[in-house]
């Protein structure tokens, strides 16, 4: 599917412009002692650095035309988003390897199946920002859905040791926990896919649209977009809560942090 | 000799729980004894591998567990932790887990009726039982496993007087009508005395006294306690 959009242009100034309305925010900040306006500042000043550098390796992936950059940056992604997933985690025993497994999965797995429904071509200017959404909307659920695990391992130790005390194996043992971290990693996407268009408009059709796309095209991106971004996050959480469980056990099916006696 | 515990030691983040115990529990009707906080629940655990040693052993039946399949073992010797924790669903569901999983038959009604609880109870929702009803669910559930060893962790601790005089005499009956050997950890000298024939006392991990309930027990002889180097 090519979807054709005219180009527009956009000056420094109106990019400065924009920045009236951040004053909004560290005005109000201030004056409800709020205290983020310091926050508000380096968020600004991040973003104006993160986004111009990764406006410049696009361009220079899109003007290689490489798929091997193209790998490369989603790899980069991918571990990077292990690390930042792996703070809000913290109940979770040596999270990082299963959020980087669930994050590479759904990656290979979604884009490797929209390039072979032919949804998208396989070049960079499909595979970067379409990678970029999956793995971002996937590091979130899987990161949620873990650290709901976490807890729940920990608030309900007893009831998990007491189900291994019948001869349950550890997998056994927290089935009824993964059902509602699945669910958690989840939800935020499900919800806000129910409410697409109606209290919100999603930023790809946003974007298209104030590129000048016709409007029929922009929604049917964007549908297509929230559909992918589905079976992302559903790939990502189910694969992280997989390999994480198993992380709160010995070989011996054994909690590693038994309960209090 | 049913357990013997060999030198075991147990840390838990890094506090020395278990020290160098050395204690003996023979077939039938035990109880070990002590404090809160003296490793007695600990040591339970030891005893089915919901946790391993550190170092020393602890040999079933003449093996080492650490050689056993834990999940075989649990099944063979069945531990009913100090406080109900029951899986969602009715009493037959949890009643009918541990079978369920070992892929073998159960009658969870002679279960109930064996755990002192009125086989009636069977579709009743678990979660809605009193604690001392649930507490019996845990035994019913344990039972259905046809367990030959039942560890019960201070199995009254919970309960009001009148629920643990029954959970009492339930474990009692259990002993007269089935060959199950049992382990109670208790903090109560007088519940040792009323339901075993054997005990061990654990104070600061270590084991103080161990032998026959009369003689452990009776504050006559309390000076003469063999000490648990005596005993081994």
């Amino acid at each position: 599917m090519i979807v054709a959009a005219s180009s527009i242009h956009v000056t420094i100034g109106e990019v400065a412009a924009a920045l009236a309305l951040v004053a909004i925010a560290a005005i109000a900040s201030r004056a409800w002692h709020a205290d983020l306006e310091e926050d508000i500042g380096i968020a600004v000043v991040r973003s104006l650095i993160q986004l111009t550098a990764i406006g410049y390796v696009i361009t220079l992936i899109f003007d290689q035309d490489s798929a091997a950059l193209v790998l490369a940056l989603i790899t980069v992604m991918v571990v990077f988003g292990a690390f930042t997933a792996r703070h809000r985690a913290k109940q979770v025993p040596n999270a990082f390897w299963p959020l980087l497994i669930a994050l590479a999965v759904a990656a290979a797995a979604t884009l490797g199946l929209v390039i072979a429904l032919g949804i998208f071509p396989a070049t960079p200017r499909y595979l970067v920002p379409v990678g970029g959404m999956v793995i971002g909307n996937s590091m979130t659920a899987a990161a949620v859905a873990l650290n709901r695990l976490g807890e729940d391992v920990h608030e309900q130790s007893r009831k998990i040791e007491a189900t291994l005390a019948l001869g349950a194996t550890s997998s056994q043992a927290v089935t009824p926990l993964v059902q509602r971290s699945l669910r958690s990693g989840m939800i935020t996407l499900v919800d806000s896919t129910k409410t697409t268009g109606l209290i919100f408009f999603p930023g790809t059709m946003v974007g298209m649209l104030l590129a000048g796309a016709d409007p029929t095209d922009a929604v049917r991106l964007q549908l297509i977009l929230l559909y992918v971004l589905l079976g992302a996050v559903s790939i990502s959480a189910l694969v992280a809560i997989t390999f994480a469980r198993r992380n709160f056990f010995t070989p011996a099916h054994q909690l590693r942090e038994p309960p209090e006696s | 000799m049913l357990f013997e515990i060999q030198k075991v030691s147990y840390s838990r983040a890094g506090k020395l729980v278990l020290r160098d115990l050395d204690a003996r529990l023979p077939v039938g009707a035990s109880s070990v004894v002590g404090p809160s906080g003296s490793g007695k629940s600990t040591l339970l655990r030891l005893l089915n591998r919901l946790a391993d040693p550190d170092s020393g052993r602890v040999v079933y039946e003449g093996k080492d567990v650490c050689e056993r399949d834990p999940l075989e073992l649990r099944r063979e010797v069945s531990l009913v932790p100090q406080l109900p924790a029951l899986i969602e669903g009715t009493v037959h569901d949890n009643v009918a887990y541990g079978p369920r999983l070992a892929g073998h038959s159960f009658d969870a009604r002679s279960c109930l009726e064996l755990a002192g609880l009125d086989p009636a109870f069977e579709d009743r929702d678990a979660a809605k039982l009193s604690v001392g009803e649930q507490q019996r669910v845990m035994l019913a559930r344990a039972l259905a496993l046809e367990p030959r060893v039942l560890l019960l962790d201070e199995p009254t601790s919970a309960l009001d007087q009148a629920a643990r005089d029954a959970v009492e005499a339930t474990l009692l009956g259990l002993r007269a009508r089935t060959s199950i050997s049992t382990v109670v950890v208790t903090h109560d000298m007088e519940q040792a005395r009323r339901l075993a024939d054997y005990v061990v006392r654990v104070e600061g991990g270590t084991v103080t006294a161990q032998g026959a309930t009369e003689e452990v027990l009776s504050e006559e002889i309390e000076p003469a306690i063999a000490t648990a180097e005596d005993a081994t």
